[in-house]
């Protein structure tokens, strides 16, 4: 066990865990922050993914020794009312129907506009392939995405 | 159109505390009226007989208790949204309260079989409409003017003069008012609500992130669990040696329960990484089966003389004897996982005299049940939240995972909630079975269909087939059997249960026949509807006309028989109540077939939620391709061979084609949309398949059939 002082949504909060422990379960399991969800374990679904330093990254694969400073912003932490142009666009096209994997499709969603804030489909469907949506939600993912382009 | 309430079963009761008006029903009475009742919540909650209410605050707040499990098929939002309509309410002030689970009240508080809607729809209009009517009623009185100068406008009743109060400000004088016997309904081209568009109620909660799941539930003190089972099916547990676990850090205690080893502890990961320092051996309880196993035992049931007789007409033996021409096929598919997005979980606390549960399960009367059974504490000491479901597909239908978290916890005598990996989920479950179908058709000399025959045999499926579907009643001479094998692996529903095969592979065959009579697949089906409307052989339990009427829109739509550049594939399928057409177009991309669209005409009667519909309908066709495609779980010695997503691939985004979907506009009472839409899909797209590249795919998944293993021409 050690103690981590994390940078997490503009706040420092400190934990005591093992070094390995993946930033995943450090979010939901030490900080109550339980948007960000585990689906797999091995970054092959994509329902953890939050921020770090502005990049998406999956956080069950990220072992909490390896965040260091670095700013990480989870989906309680992207907007302040829940307004960012993304979750705007998630609601207006009812993308939800489970939920369970929209989380880490918002913030892959998130941090792909800002490094291509005018992406054409084929460009949204390889941004968010790394995401799995069981109900099948895809066609609205994308309409959300780009939707939420014309927003920001 | 008018609703009527029974005096035998009408409760006069008028509400003691000041809390307005609170209308009781029964949502899930079975019988054709409905219960209904003014009195206060709390009388409400002390009756046996009313389960949900309607409440109308002072202050113009609407709250409805909905009863049924959130699995993503938008009930939360839908059930509500019919009350709404009939009330007339203002939807912006309409909130809605998950109930807790309750069988002294509730009768269907499940979720499955595409049932929900069909089954509430009219009488969640009633409950709208009554509460209206009462409203009107004590308006008229307060103004002293007649019932009929009074009318209802978005939460306020308004007099022909132009005054109007607002509901909120009428709900106590309206619970004192006698709940009327009989109510008129809204006429549907009055709807304001009902097949127009609704946001889910949830999406606030849902993109920031709040804890609404079972896997985010947390209670102060209560302790985490993963449980070791069985590797294999057919396995038992024979020796552990937990002892380098129980010195981890963050390792509570190592329990051992029936197959189950259970380690427990303080948080997630200390136990996912304990779990891989546990020594486990065991032994082999029944015979270990394969993949290749189940291919032979499928074989050898198919050669037997003798099967499980399901439906016969006519003489089939007979016309296959005089037949000219026979054509025979034979489909198969693997096992599925139901891989929901949240895996399994539950959260119990079992007492000296009562016991706590909370999570998802799509069928909490079931697992209260086992759970009594188990721990010996009677049902109505037991109580069980429901958290929204991060999916379902059949899987939360069982009670396994609800009953070793309360087994646990009455070991622990702790609160505990037992959480399962990603492959605890993939490995330890229920799937969908595996099933071989034969084909058989008889031709004569004219080509016409004189004889059909089929056999499914499953690996525990029960009964494979759908005796009453099409083409039962149009085919003379007719013989459906199975038979089965039963296995140590274990199996469940799973999404459209068993249709979700053998739409497939009914639908392909047909347009095998179709090819061989030289018929065009629409023109065929069409024939086979007419002669099952005019000379049926044996009962007709589809709509004829219902179906001819989808086939009809998705030729029109997606423009069948006159595309040059695509090919195109063609099927249709009745099931929980509706019809669904689907044409796939397919073309060759480096020699590959590719799917690029999907349309589908769809009649499920009234669409109460245009949106949900919408997400229904694409969904399902997008989890019916993608399954299709690529789902397969195998076996070696009991063991599944695919335990994450990196062995086993389920359907992203750039691999899902453009989804049309019509819908037929008839006004009937809402019929099932959870899953009609997946079991027609896979069979338009192999026959696309077969039309673009001449060969046929028989057996899922698509991947690992020729079509789809041809070198790229690069």
């Amino acid at each position: 066990m050690a103690i981590y002082k994390l940078q997490i949504n503009g706040q420092t909060k400190q934990v005591n865990v093992d070094p390995d422990t993946p930033l995943l379960w450090v979010l939901r399991d030490h900080l109550g922050l339980v948007g960000t969800k585990y689906g797999c374990g091995i970054s092959a679904c994509g329902a953890c993914t939050v921020h770090m330093n502005g990049q998406a990254i999956r956080s069950c694969s990220i072992p909490v020794a390896a965040v260091g400073p670095a700013k990480v912003i989870t989906i309680e932490g992207l907007s302040e009312k829940g307004d960012h142009p993304v979750q705007i666009a998630w609601d207006e096209v009812d993308v939800a129907q489970c939920g369970y994997c929209q989380a880490g499709q918002i913030m892959t969603a998130a941090a792909f506009l800002k490094t291509n804030p005018k992406p054409t489909d084929d460009q949204i469907a390889i941004a968010m392939n790394g995401n799995i949506c069981r109900c099948g939600a895809y066609h609205r993912i994308r309409e959300a995405v780009k939707l939420a382009s014309t927003k920001a | 159109m008018k609703s009527t309430t029974s005096r035998r079963s009408f409760l006069k009761k008028a509400a003691t505390i000041g809390g307005g008006l609170v209308l009781g029903f029964d949502w899930f009475s079975t019988e054709a009226q409905t219960v209904l009742s003014s009195l206060s919540k709390a009388e409400l909650l002390e009756s046996t007989s009313l389960n949900a209410y309607l409440s109308i605050a002072p202050d113009n707040t609407i709250t409805i208790l909905s009863p049924n499990p959130e699995v993503g098929q938008n009930i939360k939002t839908s059930f509500p949204t019919i009350i709404a309509e009939e009330l007339d309410a203002d939807w912006t002030k309409v909130r809605v309260v998950q109930a807790p689970f309750d069988n002294s009240r509730f009768e269907r508080q499940v979720t499955g079989g595409s049932g929900a809607t069909p089954h509430s729809y009219k009488k969640l209009r009633k409950v709208g409409a009554t509460a209206r009517q009462m409203l009107i009623e004590a308006a008229s009185k307060q103004w002293n003017v007649p019932v009929t100068e009074c009318n209802t406008e978005s939460g306020f009743v308004v007099h022909t003069s132009g005054k109007k109060l607002s509901y909120g400000e009428l709900s106590i004088e309206a619970s004192k008012i006698a709940v009327p016997q009989e109510v008129k309904l809204k006429d549907r081209k009055d709807f304001k609500l009902i097949g127009k568009r609704v946001k889910n109620v949830e999406n606030k909660n849902i993109v920031t992130g709040k804890p609404l799941y079972g896997m985010d539930f947390y209670r102060e003190g209560m302790l985490y669990a993963v449980i070791q089972r069985p590797e294999g099916f057919g396995m038992k547990l024979k020796s552990v040696d937990a002892a380098a676990v129980k010195s981890m850090p963050g390792i509570v205690d190592v329990v051992t329960f029936k197959n189950n080893v259970a380690i427990v502890g303080k948080s997630t990961w200390q136990l996912l990484k304990a779990r891989k320092a546990l020594k486990v051996i065991y032994e082999n309880a029944q015979g270990l089966e394969s993949t290749e196993d189940h291919n032979k035992i499928f074989s050898e049931l198919m050669a037997k003389p003798e099967a499980t007789v399901r439906r016969k007409n006519g003489d089939p033996e007979a016309a296959f004897k005089n037949a000219a021409k026979v054509i025979k096929s034979e489909y198969q598919c693997p096992f599925l996982p139901h891989n929901p997005m949240e895996p399994m979980n539950f959260f119990a606390h079992v007492k000296e005299d009562s016991v706590e549960l909370v999570g998802p399960t799509q069928n909490p009367g079931s697992a209260r049940s086992s759970v009594s059974k188990l721990v010996g504490i009677p049902e109505s000491k037991i109580s069980l939240e429901i958290t929204r479901i991060g999916g379902g597909f059949g899987r939360r239908l069982m009670d396994d995972f609800v009953v070793e978290a309360a087994e646990l916890s009455s070991i622990l005598k702790a609160p505990v909630k037992v959480i399962w990996s990603r492959e605890d989920d993939m490995t330890g479950g229920y799937y969908r079975p595996a099933v071989r179908y034969r084909f058989e058709a008889a031709l004569d000399t004219a080509n016409n269909l004189i004889g059909y025959r089929l056999r499914g045999v499953g690996i525990n499926a029960g009964n494979p087939t759908r005796e009453n579907n099409f083409p039962s009643g149009a085919v003379e001479n007719l013989l459906i059997e199975s038979t089965e094998h039963r296995s140590p692996i274990s199996t469940a529903p799973w999404r459209a249960p068993i249709t979700n095969f053998l739409a497939f592979a009914e639908q392909s065959f047909l347009d095998e026949v179709a090819s061989a009579t030289g018929k065009d697949p629409v023109e065929f089906r069409l024939g086979l509807l007419n002669k099952a409307k005019t000379a049926p052989a044996g009962p007709v339990r589809y709509d004829i006309d219902r179906m001819i009427g989808v086939i009809k829109l998705a030729a029109e739509k997606s423009g069948w028989g006159t595309k040059k550049e695509v090919s195109q594939g063609f099927s249709v399928y009745f099931s929980h109540a509706s019809y669904v057409a689907i044409v796939a177009e397919a073309s060759l991309k480096n020699n590959k077939p590719q799917v690029s669209k999907i349309y589908a005409a769809v009649d499920c009667g009234e669409v109460v939620s245009p949106m949900g519909a919408r997400q229904q309908v694409i969904g399902g066709i997008v989890d019916g391709f993608g399954h299709a495609m690529f789902g397969k779980l195998s076996f070696k010695n009991g063991v599944p061979e695919q335990n994450n997503y990196h062995k086993y691939r389920l359907i992203r985004m750039r691999e899902v084609p453009e989804v049309e979907a019509h819908f037929v506009d008839n006004g009937l009472d809402p019929t099932g949309l959870g899953e009609p839409s997946l079991p027609p899909t896979s069979g338009a797209v192999a026959n696309a398949i077969y039309k673009a590249t001449g060969t046929r795919v028989r057996n899922q998944p698509f991947m690992d059939e020729a079509p789809f293993k041809i070198k790229a021409s690069v």
